[in-house]
């Protein structure tokens, strides 16, 4: 099979409050990924844009920002849900063979609406929509259960929070960057137990793109010191109702990783690093499990020996993660950017060294109802 | 291939142009507020319209089964997730079970949370049912409430056929 490669990429930077509105954040992205990548609109066959009605508060989102995508005149696709589904759709186009250079972009504003209201409409509005329950309150449910399962315990997912925000530190683009102890963590507000607020990723505003080319195009066009490979990809689905499944359990995201790996000929062992979605600290110790990171039920413990940290056996999360930057939808391609320049040598004062090969994991829907994960390497 | 051509670019030669460096430092950032009110009317669907009419009328919890793998569901399903089969099968259910995992919730949204905080949110495994429904534990200290702590529903006098008819589920004395 013909590989796909990101030859281009583009952050904002992630912050509150942001005083550009959607079509300038999606314009600053554009033109960062191109500039990067060394090519122009010309050279773009096809966007596909990443986005949500409801958080836009507009229907059809991703059309009012194609000007800005530089889509005029072109074919143009959407995915609604996290932005690692974009890069998995352009990829797939371009694979297809009836795609060329595709650019994929995702754009959040956060700030600009209300989380809890929008997240509640994403459960269903016959059962349990009017409980009332939403993004923290599912996700505390869950990180109960999943305490309760494994005794993974709070102070063990507070060390998370801890590592991520530190590594924000050495991240320009984060929002959060803070020096915190365990202390801090465990004595911040209760939002909903054991949920911490320092347990929740922030509310964020930002994009993200990145320009995806096939092989032959990629070889074309760009050098390889700027050429990352999407070496593999997979994702998998678990069912909607969070009654429907145990939420402790990682089989979604177990399926999902194996195809990855699969497809990628390589293990979890010869991962150098991963950008996990860690939307609440216990997140990430769950999926470290489902990804195969580490064994299950041995997260807390590894987390505790530093192994995930900065200088540890595989850095999670050098960004410093969702904790420290969480523009929903746009997460899961600002991974695979992060996993771009830390394989290209480019990551700065937090650059893993010798990173050869990378792995970005992005969720849809709640408590992590669907995974999809991708193998990046040189 | 550019849509456009710039054929009245030559207006410009005509007006005033002028070059605003740095405009983007001084402008004054505006901001609309707006508010988004849309009604809907969700057509419940006969599964789930027959569950809240033996909820509302009978006060009575009830599942569905899978005749293939035997999962009961509740909610009940329009298909098994498992085996995409019809479910035909309906079994009454005591109505008591055991909190598997459970939240207190601390911060109030009045635009979403029918009640105010401090409330408690669970998922209970129900007695004779293979899944987990998620509703609110009350009639309890929430520093009370525990994991495997058996519970029973407390349902609402006037119902109006909807989830909230149960008004939550209270520990088993
Ligand atoms: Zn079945």
């Amino acid at each position: 099979m013909e590989r796909v490669a990101v030859i281009g990429v583009g952050q904002t930077k992630y912050e509150k409050g942001k005083k550009q509105n959607f079509s300038e954040m999606v314009y600053e992205v554009t033109t960062k990924a191109l500039k990067d990548a060394e090519i122009t609109t010309r050279e773009i066959d096809n966007i596909v844009s990443v986005s949500s009605d409801f958080w836009d508060g507009r229907t059809i989102s991703c059309m009012a920002i194609q000007d800005a995508a530089g889509a005029f005149g072109k074919d143009t696709s959407t995915v609604e849900g996290d932005g690692t589904f974009g890069a998995l759709y352009g990829m797939m186009r371009i694979l297809s063979g009836s795609f060329g250079v595709t650019l994929v972009v995702a754009h959040h504003k956060g700030s600009e609406s209300s989380m809890s209201g929008i997240t509640n409409t994403a459960f269903d509005p016959l059962v349990e929509r009017k409980l009332g329950i939403d993004a923290i309150s599912s996700a505390a449910l869950q990180a109960r259960r999943y305490m309760t399962a494994t005794g993974v315990t709070e102070r063990q997912c507070a060390l998370v929070s801890v590592k991520n925000h530190g590594n924000a530190m050495r991240n320009p683009l984060a929002q959060l960057p803070m020096e915190i102890t365990v202390e801090d963590v465990m004595n911040s507000e209760v939002l909903a137990s054991p949920l911490k607020k320092l347990d929740c990723s922030p509310v964020t505003d930002g994009a993200c793109a990145l320009v995806l080319a096939a092989e032959r195009e990629a070889k074309k066009l760009s050098t390889n010191k700027k050429r990352v490979w999407l070496m593999g990809v997979g994702h998998c689905s678990d069912a909607y109702r969070l009654g429907d499944r145990d939420l402790a359990d990682t089989r979604a995201l177990e399926e999902a990783s194996e195809s990855a790996y699969e497809m990628a000929g390589v293990g979890p062992e010869e991962i150098d690093l991963a950008e996990v979605y860690d939307a609440f600290s216990y997140m990430e110790l769950m999926w470290l499990e489902g990804l195969g990171l580490c064994e299950e039920g041995m997260s807390g413990e590894y987390m505790e020996r530093g192994y995930f940290n900065m200088g540890g056996e595989i850095p999670i999360n050098p960004s410093g993660g969702r904790l420290s930057s969480n523009p929903v939808q746009v997460a899961g391609l600002s991974e695979m950017a992060e996993c771009v320049l830390q394989l290209r040598g480019k990551a700065g004062k937090r650059q893993v060294k010798g990173a050869k090969i990378a792995l970005a994991h992005g969720i849809n829907g709640m408590c992590g109802q669907s995974h999809c994960v991708f193998i990046l390497g040189r | 291939m550019p849509f456009g051509t710039g054929e009245n670019s030559s207006i410009e030669k005509q007006s005033e142009v002028r070059e605003l460096g740095d405009w983007k430092d001084e402008v004054e950032e505006i901001v609309f507020p707006g508010k988004i009110s849309v009604p809907y009317s969700w057509t419940v669907g006969s599964t789930l319209s027959k569950w809240y009419a033996q909820i509302r009328d009978d006060a009575e919890i009830w599942a569905n089964k899978c005749a293939e793998c035997g999962m009961v569901f509740v909610p009940p399903k329009i298909k098994c997730i498992n085996c995409y089969r019809d479910m035909n099968e309906w079994v009454k259910l005591p109505g008591t079970g055991t909190v598997e995992t459970f939240t207190v919730v601390s911060y109030y949204e009045p635009k979403i949370h029918p009640r105010k905080p401090p409330f408690v949110y669970a998922v209970i495994k129900m007695d004779g049912a293979d899944t987990g429904l998620v509703h609110f534990i009350g009639g309890v200290k929430p520093e009370k409430v525990k994991v495997g702590m058996r519970v029973e529903p407390v349902f609402e006098k006037e119902r109006q056929g909807n989830i909230l008819d149960i008004r939550h589920f209270r520990p088993i004395a």
